[in-house]
């Protein structure tokens, strides 16, 4: 410590006084500053307030005394960033200004000093160690005022951050995985699904994710990471979930066990669009609803809506497990149609939230069209959107070789030959087709399954591709759901100002930009830790 | 001898004691340990008496004198200086004086021959010191401090003065006194010498703050080494059997 340089600065009050009385032009005899005897050492020295010479002054105060000369820092190597107690973590460099900022924010009892200088002493990276001279001040003894130096070590202790910990966790050793299923021949709830884990960040946690035939795996660190799962999913569509578990390993001295946790969830099968017969008893118990009704919504209850009398009824998930059933005729099997007539029944009424009219109309099957004379009458619930000429999308009753067993439980039901679901807006598309979409949507990072039979990726592309359809025409479905600008999107000339059905994007676009998804990320990151 | 002492766990003694060549005060404290200090050092040259100056302990402050004379100022009850002059030798004039500043032993620092006094001081008072106390009588700052008797002490042999006091300041002011003078500090680097040590012309009594460095600073500027009570008779006889001879 031998370059630290200490200095001490007595009061300089009569000099200023004498300055003052100079100024004024009196005369002033010259004053000679005497010598003492320091109090200690006996050696000669100017006169200080302490009346002592620096060496005995020093030996007597350390006001670097109480100061932290030693601590230690968690650097996390993945991200090079320091944490700042409790949770923030600060991207900096070695010998950085903002690393100098750190160190010496982690010194305690600081204030009781000045802090007048700090900087950087060489050290290896690999050495761990991190050392800052830090030169202070204080005052002692009769207000004179001692500057010293010392050296702060710092230890670097090598500590993964949160979300770099994540990334690193093996997604071999999970402790709970989460089984999600739904038995239905398309993937479009899981398409939905996945938007909605997006947007809540539900599967945060989660190590590994794994897109499964039939439904996707997600695999977690932690039992109460894979519960939260679960119960988000409850909260956003039907389900019904049973959970197992598989001793790995026990300890019998210390009484512990590890398990493995497994947590089967099925999502209910009936989806948007389906045309359901109920069963007898859940038509009963829904006050005679249908039997031949159409689910317009699933959340965590399912909207039914009978077309012919514009009931609708909610079903909670409960109620469907007690007496699950399967659908007619799901939105694979839709038929396309022409419509030839309209004749309004009712004026417009407004079911849960949507408006619907009742009509008679005319309708042809496209198919058909032009091939035979086969018109049928029927009722529709869409009689507010259709107009002669346009195309609507149907089950076609009359040409279908259902075999649901509920349906030959009611005796003397009189099925219609077709039952309208929506408008189709095809040619519509058609016009746009090859454009791109005003927005995008974000995709959750999985992993195929290989080990069962190869998805076929075309059907996967199609299903995607209806499934943003579907967001296009039906604005309630991205009310849950954040959509992102698509930098790529620029207008047409021809404005969308015929564009009835398609919704008007703009006003539910997500206000962030596509190209800034880094950082938002890290955003996020920085929001979990700090939580 | 300089003698290092402490009164109940002060070192400032100059406060609690005054010490001349005739007679010593000495505060009514808690414990004996203080007195019998001076009992030990002065007894069988000097009375040590004990008082209290207007009912307080700080009479080394308070009240001023030399082998002539004691000025106490006019909080002094008539008790108090009634036990004064029953206490100290009959030749000693005890006065006292109604002086604005009564904190005396600040304003006034002297040796039995020359006083410095606080300039504020009052004209009249001043012709009592110099009556009183014999001395000639000087208006003075030491080092920029009015309170003179705070900052320096001297003995007819030397004396010690504030230790900012500057050399053309230190030249004037033994020009003055007739004495050697020298800046130095008591009780580890205090400057209040006055209240910091009490001195005459053969003992000195610091704090027990004082390091041996001040200690032996003390001693050679009041010349303490060979003085001796018995000392100065020794000199004048020399000096005497020398004129005889």
């Amino acid at each position: 410590m031998k370059e630290n340089e200490e200095e001490m600065r007595g009061r300089s009050v009569h000099l200023s006084s004498k300055m003052a009385v100079e100024e004024s032009g009196m005369f002033r005899i010259q004053q000679t500053i005497g010598t003492v005897l320091c109090c200690k050492c006996g050696i000669l020295m100017a006169p200080n307030a302490a009346n002592m010479c620096v060496k005995c002054l020093r030996s007597e105060v350390d006001i670097t005394e109480g100061l932290q000369k030693n601590v230690i820092i968690m650097y996390c190597p993945e991200c090079n960033s320091y944490l700042q107690p409790p949770r923030t973590w600060i991207k900096c460099e070695l010998e950085s200004k903002e690393l100098l900022t750190f160190c010496v924010k982690r010194l305690k009892n600081l204030n009781k000093v000045r802090l007048i200088h700090a900087e950087f002493i060489w050290t290896e990276p690999h050495s761990k160690r991190i050392k800052v001279k830090v030169r202070v001040q204080k005052e002692v003894l009769n207000g004179v005022v001692l500057e010293q130096a010392y050296l702060v070590e710092y230890v670097v202790q090598d500590h993964l951050c949160e979300s770099c910990s994540r990334v690193a966790a093996n997604p071999d050793q999970w402790i709970a995985s989460v089984q999600l299923r739904q038995h239905v021949p398309h993937r479009r709830t899981f398409f939905y699904l996945e938007q909605l884990i997006l947007k809540h960040d539900a599967a945060l946690r989660a190590i590994k994710i794994k897109q499964m035939d039939h439904g996707i795996d997600f695999f977690f660190g932690n039992r109460s990471h894979a519960l939260k799962f679960v119960d988000f999913v409850g909260k956003v569509c039907p389900i019904k979930s049973r959970n197992d578990k598989q001793l790995v390993s026990h300890d019998e001295k210390s009484s512990t066990y590890n398990y493995k946790y497994t947590f089967s969830v099925e999502i209910c099968p009936i989806c948007r669009e389906d045309l359901i017969c109920l069963p007898p008893k859940t038509a009963l118990s829904l006050g005679n609803l249908g039997p031949l009704v159409l689910c317009t919504k699933v959340s965590d209850s399912i909207a039914l809506l009978d077309p012919l009398t514009l009931r609708m009824s909610y079903m909670v998930a409960d109620q469907y497990w007690r007496i699950p059933f399967k659908t007619l005729l799901s939105s694979r099997q839709l038929v396309e149609y022409i419509v030839l007539d309209v004749e309004s029944m009712i004026s417009e009424v407004n079911v849960g939230g949507t408006t619907y009219a009742l009509a008679d109309v005319q309708v042809a099957r496209v198919s058909d069209f032009g091939k035979n004379d086969l018109i049928f009458n029927i009722r529709t619930h869409l009689g507010h959107l259709l107009n002669p000429g346009d195309y609507a999308l149907g089950y076609d009753l009359y040409g279908a070789n259902s075999n649901d067993i509920e349906i030959d439980k009611y005796k003397g039901l009189v099925i219609p030959d077709a039952i309208l679901i929506k408008k189709s807006y095809e040619e519509k598309r058609l016009k746009k087709r090859g454009k791109p979409r005003a927005w995008k949507l974000k995709t959750m990072n999985m992993e195929m399954d290989n080990s069962n039979r190869k998805l076929d990726e075309e059907k996967m592309n199609t299903e995607y591709e209806e499934f943003l359809k579907d967001l296009e025409e039906n604005p309630e479905m991205t009310f849950n759901i954040s959509l992102y600008r698509n930098k790529e999107y620029q207008p047409s000339e021809m404005t969308d100002a015929d564009d009835d059905g398609p919704l008007p994007l703009d006003q539910m676009l997500a206000g962030l930009e596509l190209g800034d998804e880094e950082e938002e990320d890290n955003n996020n990151n920085g929001q979990g830790m700090s939580d | 001898m300089a003698v290092r002492l402490q009164f109940e766990n002060n070192c400032e003694v100059g406060v609690f004691s005054k010490l001349t060549n005739k007679y010593c005060l000495v505060a009514i404290g808690g414990s004996e340990n203080f007195y019998s200090t001076f009992e030990s050092e002065l007894a069988d040259v000097i009375p040590v008496v004990k008082t209290s100056i207007g009912g307080t302990r700080i009479i080394g402050r308070l009240c001023a004198g030399n082998k002539n004379g004691l000025l106490v100022p006019h909080t002094t009850t008539d008790q108090e200086l009634q036990h004064l002059r029953n206490s100290i030798p009959d030749e000693v004039v005890v006065q006292r004086i109604d002086e604005r500043l009564s904190a005396l032993g600040n304003c006034i620092a002297c040796n039995d021959h020359v006083a410095l006094t606080h300039t504020d001081l009052d004209r009249d008072t001043e012709e009592i010191i110099a009556d009183v106390l014999g001395v000639e009588v000087f208006r003075q700052t030491i080092a920029g401090n009015i309170l003179v008797g705070s900052y320096c002490t001297f003995s007819n042999k030397g004396g010690l003065v504030h230790p900012h006091t500057s050399v053309e300041d230190l030249d004037e002011l033994s020009t003055l006194l007739q004495v050697p003078l020298v800046a130095g500090t008591v009780n580890r680097g205090s400057e209040v010498i006055g209240a910091g040590m009490i001195v005459n012309d053969w003992a000195a009594f610091c704090g027990s703050d004082t390091t041996a460095t001040e200690l032996s600073v003390i001693e050679s500027v009041f010349k303490l080494r060979e003085a001796q009570p018995s000392s100065i008779h020794d000199e004048m006889r020399k000096s005497l059997i020398d004129s005889f001879v």
